[in-house]
């Protein structure tokens, strides 16, 4: 015995008609509009970031702008390769900061999310510190944690996981408590222990949220790492991106700062597309948010 | 054709697999859901509870899963319970949606810890017997409603429980599907022999499934009539339009506006 088909799947038109039959004038602008609209998603960026950047070059040029108050974005660019030997080395001590931070937030943020779910009592006593945490500026923390952390690397990276550490707590939890309330009940019946409920339930459950969070703290575990550099400035044995544009600044090498900032602001669009990357990767096959619908 | 094959004996002499003992049902202290629900499961049954929302058939089918407790009375498994006696069917399909078919039938297996090349032959079967053999490596996503619904019921059916509950499976799909399910949870019945406690909103519905219907009335939720139906199975699309099922159909639906109408007149007084 075998069940062949719901009465839910499409029929097919009995005559076959050509295809430019039924391709009317509304489908047509429809298709029109998609292409269009295929194209200026690409377009239009690119457009409009090149006419800012002539313009910043125009404006420059024309008021004749001297370079220490702001610099074309040619020199900006030459700049950037003149002194590529002296940013890329800090460029990489910033990284390796965010992404040692982002590393940890990741890692402590999911432990501390499913010690929350699995004990009431846990959650009750830690979640105000995690609280505090995030809503305490770092700016205002960061001189403390530096006179108490004297190896300035493990104080940055501090700084940054503390930043970057909450959204993931928090989108985490929010995620392992979402589960469908049937598929738990299923659980129950089928009598799956914590284990089997987090393994095979809950994690899978909080992907996407945890996802969520997770692009959120790769952000911020930059913003983090930027600030606490600014904020030990010369302090902190910091030869970071931040700390480069401050030095730059010190010497009116506004050009140099223009450089730095450009470097960071790249690496913040990199780690928000590798996020967003993974996002997908993880989520296409099954949820909403990664569906493409007509 | 499958090693999981009971024969469904005549009803009267079919074993007692479960029993509801006088059971109440409180809420908050004082919230009746139900009030002196009794209830016996013999192999081989197919059960409808029918009536209107509120009336404690999701109440009763929880108490039964374990899901919660009795306020008073109890629920009997002869010869005890185990972990491997149920499988149930939501409302919803209520499949992982980050699983594919396959695997969503193989969770109750895994829970276990057997080991998926031990059971694929097993799930396999019963994907076959629910019509989705073509559909084993999907995501629920690109099924239509009707389809995770077999699935659903594919994953209840595949540890071969000796009870299945299902709480208003068909409830949320368009008539057209809804009657070819009840098809083929017919057929599938007669294939595997398998119980089931069946909830209803539908007087139609609880006709053409059940061999036994336990019409309900709300406030509190309890049994006030059984209703059998003596017709043989296999019952096919030719039973919906016959005399007998148009005469059973009408006396369960009086006897279900007896009971709404009595309620009623109770909280007026």
């Amino acid at each position: 015995m075998s069940i062949a088909e719901d009465g839910t799947s499409g029929l097919k038109p009995a005559v076959n008609e050509p295809e430019s039959a039924l391709y009317d004038a509304e489908e047509a602008r429809y298709a029109r509009a998609r292409r269009i609209e295929a194209v200026a998603k690409w377009a239009l960026p690119i457009i409009v970031m090149t006419l800012a950047i002539w313009g910043w070059d125009r404006l420059v040029v024309i008021n004749n702008i001297p370079k220490y108050i702001l610099p074309s974005p040619g020199l900006v660019v030459e700049t950037l390769i003149k002194d590529w030997g002296i940013l890329y080395p800090s460029m990489l001590v910033t990284l390796k900061i965010t992404l040692t931070a982002l590393a940890v937030a990741v890692v402590g943020g999911v432990l501390l999310a499913v010690l929350f779910t699995q004990s009431k009592f846990a959650e009750m006593s830690f979640f105000p510190f995690a609280v505090i945490m995030q809503v305490t500026p770092i700016v205002s923390v960061a001189p403390l944690i530096f006179i108490y952390v004297t190896n300035g690397f493990v104080a940055l990276i501090l700084c940054a996981w503390i930043v970057a550490f909450f959204p993931i707590l928090a989108n985490t939890t929010l995620g392992l408590k979402s589960a469908d309330h049937n598929l738990r009940d299923l659980m129950t019946i089928y009598r799956a222990n914590r284990w089997q409920r987090l393994r095979y339930l809950q994690l899978p459950s909080a992907l996407p949220y945890f996802l969520g969070g997770l692009r959120i703290a790769g952000g911020l575990s930059l913003i983090g790492a930027i600030v606490a550099e600014y904020v030990a400035g010369s302090t902190a044995a910091g030869s970071g991106l931040a700390f480069r544009i401050l030095e730059a600044s010190y010497r009116l090498n506004i050009p140099r700062m223009y450089a730095g900032l450009l470097l960071i602001a790249l690496m913040g669009v990199a780690i928000f597309m590798i996020t967003a990357g993974l996002n997908h990767f993880l989520l296409r096959k099954w949820h909403e948010s990664a569906l493409k619908r007509d | 054709m499958t090693d999981i094959h009971r024969d469904i004996k005549p009803l009267g002499e079919r074993p007692r697999i479960l029993q509801m003992q006088e059971v109440d049902k409180t809420f908050n202290g004082n919230v009746a859901a139900l009030r002196r629900m009794s209830l016996t499961v013999n192999e081989g049954d197919l059960i409808s509870l029918l009536g209107p929302s509120g009336c404690g058939k999701s109440t009763a089918l929880r108490l039964i899963a374990g899901l919660m407790r009795p306020t008073r009375g109890r629920i009997v498994w002869d010869g005890g319970q185990s972990a491997d006696d149920l499988g149930v069917v939501f409302q919803e399909p209520t499949l992982m949606p980050w699983a594919t078919v396959i695997q969503n039938v193989y969770l109750p297996f895994r829970l276990r810890g057997q080991s998926l090349a031990s059971v694929r032959d097993r799930i396999g079967e019963v994907l076959h017997l629910v019509g989705l053999d073509k559909f084993v490596e999907s995501y629920p996503r690109e099924l239509s409603g009707g389809m995770k619904m077999r699935v659903s019921i594919a994953r209840a059916l595949v540890t071969n429980p000796r009870l299945i509950l299902m709480d208003e499976p068909f409830a949320a799909l368009d008539e057209i599907t809804r009657q070819k399910l009840n098809n083929d949870l017919l057929s599938l019945k007669a294939a595997t022999g398998c119980t089931v406690i069946f909830v209803t909103h539908s007087v139609f519905e609880s006709v053409f499934l059940s061999d036994r219907i336990l019409v309900m009335a709300p406030r509190p939720g309890r049994v006030i009539s059984e209703i059998t139906v003596d017709q043989p199975y296999p019952r096919d699309s030719a039973f919906r339009t016959s005399p007998e099922y148009a005469a059973i159909a009408r006396r369960t639906s009086d006897t279900l506006m007896a009971a709404m109408g009595n309620t009623e007149m109770e909280a007026e007084t």
